[in-house]
């Protein structure tokens, strides 16, 4: 049977781990290299990297970065960040990402999902989405959560899938560092409209809050803050999940 | 030793090659047929569609260089849609010709499931050759029936469908064992030690 991933997310920016609350207030977390390193080694079943790097020498840093992590991961590696056309996500491959991620350039431009889709396969595209609760529903926020678009965070899902979208990562922003446990509503709609895989991000701080998203539809979960700051071990959390009926590679 | 690693595309090679460069072994990649007769070993990876993948092994003619290999029994490794390659074709792109290896069509998972199917699945017994474990895939077509004369080992979503296969030095797995942690270390290392290599 299919497991469900835990899936560490390492923020950085000029080749360090970096996390923040609402995406603000950036604070340093360590190497990069060293920490995905860790996170292999109890047991996480992919790294992903958001790049938040502002400039381009930061963004060579952080190019740099994904390859000296690729030589010690035997685990499947996400990148995403600063990705608008075909030739960025290329640059992340040739580097040693197995998937980029992208969010606001696929928002403004959604050819840009095909695009990768078609080159490097679908299984290389995964659509990030920012979602803040508006009502009843979500809005789709782009530029690290600062701009709104007016886009409904399900009908860009089912958008994005199918222009080739292989996996979403679903953001809830009123919940990112927060602690508060995952938008279940939001991963709950979201995973009803596609059928490809759904990571849940923002908000874990307990096992159980991942359990949660489990149980409302995601088949992964992203966290970082609950690894960073050592509340839990990767493998901590999966025997958790493992005494919630949860089926996980431990 | 040398281990050439078919280059059908850019994606995910660098994985590749780092995962044998962690077992001490170096490769190279190869984008065309004069480089294949130096090679002691191949590795066929693939990500991408069934017909692009294909069009590009025409294009550098190492489709037939491949079916002389594997016909004279040296040793390769197929991974995901390199597998995927070997057969008659995939319901992906209809009408285009696999390299005819091994018989029958790859299909899509049933509509009941998520597809790509995405993350850690277990392999089941496999007769020996290959550990039963957790192995990492990510694909949307598979092959449901084992070839016959092959020896093949299971895996399940959304019914069984055939994880790997081999015969003697050549080894198809739809997972990808550059990805798949010790498990796939261990099924790298077997195959080059299977195939006269290290």
């Amino acid at each position: 049977m299919l497991t469900r991933r835990i899936l560490p997310c390492l923020d950085i920016d000029g080749g360090r781990v970096v996390k923040g609350v609402r995406f603000q207030d950036l604070r340093d977390c360590g190497n990069p290299a060293d920490r995905a390193a860790e996170y292999q080694e109890s047991g996480a079943d992919e790294i992903v990297f958001l790049d938040v790097s502002a400039t381009i020498e930061a963004r060579e840093a952080s190019l740099e970065t994904v390859s000296r992590v690729r030589r010690r991961l035997s685990i499947p590696l996400t990148v995403g960040g600063g990705v608008r056309e075909a030739g960025d996500a290329e640059r992340l491959l040739a580097a040693g990402a197995d998937k980029v991620s992208v969010n606001s350039a696929a928002v403004a431009r959604p050819e840009l999902v095909s695009e990768i889709a078609e080159r490097f396969g679908r299984q290389c595209a995964v659509v990030a989405i920012d979602a803040r609760r508006n009502g009843p529903g979500w809005d789709v926020l782009v530029k690290g959560g600062r701009e709104a678009t007016g886009l409904e965070a399900g009908d860009w899902a089912a958008e994005a899938e199918n222009r080739g979208a292989g996996e979403i990562l679903l953001t809830s922003w009123d919940r990112d560092g927060t602690g508060a446990g995952y938008d279940l509503e939001l991963i709950r709609v979201v995973a009803g409209r596609v059928r490809v895989p759904v990571i849940a991000s923002g908000g874990a701080r307990t096992a159980s809050h991942m359990a949660e998203a489990i149980q409302a539809g995601a088949d992964a979960v992203l966290a970082a803050s609950v690894f960073h700051e050592r509340n839990a071990t990767v493998w901590e959390v999966k025997r958790e999940l493992a005494s919630h009926g949860i089926e996980v590679r431990l | 030793m040398k281990i050439g690693v078919v280059a059908t595309g850019v994606a995910n090679l660098a994985s590749v090659e780092a995962s044998f460069q962690r077992l001490g072994m170096e490769t190279r990649l190869l984008r065309g047929l004069n480089e294949v007769a130096t090679c002691t070993h191949l590795v066929l990876p693939g990500v991408g569609a069934f017909a692009a993948g294909m069009a590009s092994l025409e294009q550098s003619g190492l489709d037939g260089a491949l079916r002389d290999w594997v016909s004279g029994g040296r040793p390769l490794l197929a991974v995901c849609l390199g597998m995927q390659l070997l057969f008659d074709g995939s319901e992906e792109s209809q009408g285009v010709a696999g390299l005819g290896i091994l018989p029958g069509i790859v299909r899509a998972f049933p509509s009941s499931v998520r597809s790509p199917h995405f993350g850690w699945n277990r392999v089941g017994e496999s007769g020996g050759w290959l550990a039963p474990d957790h192995y990492y895939f990510a694909h949307s077509y598979r092959a449901e029936d084992a070839p016959p004369g092959w020896e093949s080992a299971w895996s399940a979503h959304g019914g069984l469908f055939v994880a790997a296969v081999r015969q003697g030095a050549v080894v198809a797995c739809q997972f990808h064992p550059e990805l798949s942690g010790q498990a796939g270390s261990r099924l790298i290392r077997s195959w080059m030690e299977a195939a006269g290599g290290c």
